[in-house]
């Protein structure tokens, strides 16, 4: 047999802090598609991004395209090479035409239109899809641009496609058209990697199948090998001796519940779900399963299209975020650097952000200010040489804290968190879960969105998951183990 | 070409505003008014075709208004100073482009958003002629320097077709070469140029040299019709180019408009003032009408891209 395509052998990444692949061997030929399996987190994406030659590995892994070492990987030699890689979010020019979008870069001198309409046609006519040479890319739904990037990945001669998630975004009549392309390619022996969530879309397509766990290979198995539940198996071992302290609360009456919400905009429907005072309820899900969306509508950030919100027993009316911080609610964003604090401003502002109202009249009372900012940050534990320091020059963790302590001050009974620890030490990551214990055992309901499965399983007592914007089941704490929280959130939607 | 709505549209406005002067006012359709008319736009067009290249990879050059005097001073000095013609032109080309590389230096390499960097550049430049000329006009200059010592007769239709052609082929090569598309291709996205293998910060650097260049031969269109050359010229001149071009349908995001568009924006605004001179109204209405165009244009662009984004 001649040399794989593509050969990984002990491929290594070590970010600051953290490993994300601990040597990984795999292979890729010609005429197959391989599927590359593993939860949030796991490492699939930087090993992507290493075959990309977008990052590097660390020395000592080897890395061959059909039998020959590449030493110096970069995007444009992997290219070269004919390694192309369609991501979730296709990178297309968006005001340009589908024709245009297909010839872009690979023309000499002059442009002739009448030879790009003729090799747009032929690249999308080998894929057998109907799309408007003239309609700007804008205008293409998700499906669409998907297969432009597929096409024009094909029209640079690409022998190794890389799909990541490709169908994450269709619907289902879609996503079955595109494996109609997948196999189409591998019958004319193209390379595929193929990154989905979706078990039984891999399973009904892939010859092989990788799987990866917390940046460790598990191995590769033939499709005779696996099925459904060994996958499910491999992706999630065993847990891991983590310990999050968890101090046992006495659960109160409900707070927060919520009939039938939905919300069209983001995809949600029929989600309904209860918190009680003193717990943690958490929110698991693969991602894209509606589980911020849901925390926006709850917000008031997205409003919701259908079904009710109460509070109290009482049904609510939330349709802006000044209505749910009236309704004592709040929600601390996954995105620290974008949307959770300000960076340039100082750890006060930052924290009296959202009681502007209350600590002034007309005027801003700067005592208060920093009154509040200091109790909330002694409260804490923040780390900062003074309140009056920039949040920027706070370590992850403690700009976490940071971000906790503006939402603490609107004084909510219910907080909403969303990846509180994603990106910062071990050290903080822990503070921050004794913290959230205390929250509870002072009577906040407390709502953790988490990707990670360990932290989920340690802290909350009721695990709700989420698949395709609805919720497929609601587990106990007790009962639940990672294997019963994938299964759920990973199960085929009935489409 | 498939002409879209946006040139459709300015077509009509155009024609609709060529028809005011048939009613009762002679004189505006002699040749003399209408050579008169495209002489004064020329140099509004050709920077017009620089100033779609930069808005087209999504940056804009404030600073032409300065930089165009500079290079009126550049012209006038290296004449007087004894150089022939064809080098005067060459020196000022090459002032010009040279000062739009710093502009794109700015942008790509120190970082600086494009509308500060050259915000900078237009107060530095209007002061450093101030300086160089003491204000003064630049005056005594060699006989061949007005009209390029062709006589205004010959010079006239002769600096229409040079000024028509240059802009053809620009338009042209804005089409029909892979060097223009990638002006497109990164004002779409970055990225995406990034990887079918363009290098943005140069493209970008090559908008503003372009834009620096075709000034200067702006300028050398609009000085030499003097005897002398005023080195207070120029202010405004920056807006109304831009608003020519974002009239003509280039969006100010980047990525979509041309050539043909910016060259009836340029004609749309070029002609209001003077058929409003031959309706005899009052001027203020002119630049008052012409700001709701721009308005309108902006306006009709952002409905454009609201409608497509939630398809």
């Amino acid at each position: 047999m001649s040399a794989p395509l593509l050969e990984l052998s002990h491929i290594a990444k070590t970010y600051p802090g953290a490993r994300a692949l601990r040597g990984v061997d795999f292979d890729l030929r010609a005429g197959e598609v391989h599927a590359l399996l593993g939860e949030n987190g796991a490492g699939k994406s930087t090993l992507i991004k290493i075959i990309n030659g977008v990052e590097t590995a660390d020395p000592g892994g080897i890395l061959k395209v059909a039998g020959e070492r590449v030493t110096d990987p970069s995007p444009r030699k992997m290219q070269a090479l004919g390694i192309a890689a369609v991501y979730q979010n296709p990178t297309l020019f968006n005001e340009l035409t589908v024709m245009e979008n297909l010839c872009m870069g690979d023309e000499g001198l002059l442009v002739s239109w009448r030879g790009r309409r003729k090799v747009a046609r032929e690249l999308l006519g080998r894929l057998d899809a109907e799309i408007d040479l003239d309609r700007p890319v804008k205008e293409l739904r998700m499906a669409e641009k998907q297969v432009l990037e597929i096409a024009r990945a094909l029209g640079r001669r690409a022998r190794a496609l890389i799909l990541d998630e490709p169908t994450a975004a269709l619907a289902q009549h879609e996503a079955d058209r595109l494996l109609a392309i997948v196999e189409k390619l591998r019958a004319k022996g193209t390379a595929i990697l193929y990154i989905s969530h979706r078990l039984e879309e891999v399973l009904r397509i892939a010859d092989r199948f990788t799987v990866l766990r917390d940046g460790a290979y598990i191995g590769t198995y033939p499709r005779s090998d696996v099925d459904r539940g060994r996958l499910i198996h491999m992706m999630a071992g065993r847990d891991l001796a983590e310990l999050f302290p968890k101090e046992k609360v006495v659960l109160g009456e409900v707070v927060l519940e919520t009939r039938g919400l939905g919300c069209s905009v983001s995809g949600l429907s029929d989600i309904s779900l209860t918190v009680r005072r003193g717990e943690i309820l958490g929110l698991a899900g693969l991602v894209g399963a509606g589980r911020t969306e849901f925390a926006r509508v709850l917000f008031g950030l997205t409003p919701a299209t259908s079904g009710d919100i109460l509070i109290d027993g009482q049904p609510v009316s939330i349709r802006s975020v000044a209505e749910a911080v009236t309704h004592r609610l709040a929600y601390v964003p996954e995105d620290r650097k974008a949307h959770g604090v300000i960076e340039d401003l100082s750890v006060s502002d930052n924290i009296s952000l959202t009681s502007l109202r209350r600590i002034g009249g007309t005027w801003l009372n700067e005592d208060r200010e920093s009154e509040l900012a200091s109790r909330y940050s002694t409260a804490l534990g923040i780390k900062t040489p003074s309140i009056h320091a920039a949040a920027r020059t706070l370590s992850g963790g403690n700009q976490q804290k940071v971000a906790l302590a503006r939402w603490l001050a609107t004084e909510p009974r219910v907080l909403i968190l969303d990846e509180p620890t994603q990106g910062i030490d071990v050290g903080a990551k822990a503070e921050i879960h004794r913290l959230m214990g205390r929250l509870v055992s002072q009577g906040f309901a407390l709502i953790l969105i988490s990707s990670e499965l360990a932290e989920l399983l340690g802290l909350a007592d009721r695990i709700a998951v989420m698949r395709s914007g609805r919720v497929a089941g609601v587990l106990n704490a007790a009962e639940a183990t990672r294997e019963s929280v994938l299964q759920l959130a990973m199960e085929e939607a009935a489409a | 070409m498939k002409p879209g709505k946006r040139e459709l549209t300015l077509a009509g406005a155009i024609v609709a505003l060529g028809l005011l002067p048939l009613f009762g006012v002679p004189g505006f359709y002699s040749a003399g008014n209408l050579r008169n008319l495209a002489l004064d736009n020329l140099p509004m067009l050709i920077a017009a075709l620089g100033m779609t290249v930069v808005i087209l990879v999504a940056e804009i050059d404030i600073s032409i208004g300065s930089l165009f005097a500079v290079c009126g001073a550049v012209a006038g000095l290296t004449a007087k100073a004894g150089f022939p013609m064809p080098l005067v032109v060459v020196a000022t080309v090459a002032a010009g482009a040279a000062l739009g590389a710093v502009n794109g230096q700015l942008v790509t390499r120190a970082r600086v958003p494009s509308i500060i960097a050259t915000l900078a550049m237009l107060a530095i430049l209007r002061n450093a002629i101030i300086y160089a000329t003491g204000g003064a006009w630049i005056q005594d200059l060699p006989r061949d320097f007005q009209w390029f010592g062709l006589g205004q007769a010959a010079a006239q239709p002769a600096y229409l077709a040079a000024g028509g052609m240059l802009f053809v082929s620009g338009a042209w090569a804005l089409r029909q070469t892979s060097a223009g598309r990638m002006f497109y291709a990164v004002g779409c996205d970055h990225e995406a140029a990034r990887r079918v293998g363009f290098n943005p910060p140069g493209v970008v650097r090559a908008a503003f040299i372009l834009m620096g260049a075709l000034t200067a031969v702006a300028a050398l269109f609009s000085f030499t019709r003097y005897p002398t050359i005023e080195t207070s010229a120029g202010q405004g001149f920056e807006l109304q180019v831009i608003a020519a071009v974002v009239v003509g349908g280039t969006a100010i995001t980047g990525g979509r408009g041309g050539a043909v568009g910016t060259l009836l924006g340029v004609i749309l605004l070029g002609m209001i003032g003077t058929v409003f001179t031959f309706l005899h109204v009052n001027p203020a209405w002119s630049k008052a009408i012409q700001g709701a165009i721009i308005l309108l244009a902006v306006v009709s662009d952002t409905a454009v891209g609201k409608r497509t984004v939630h398809v």
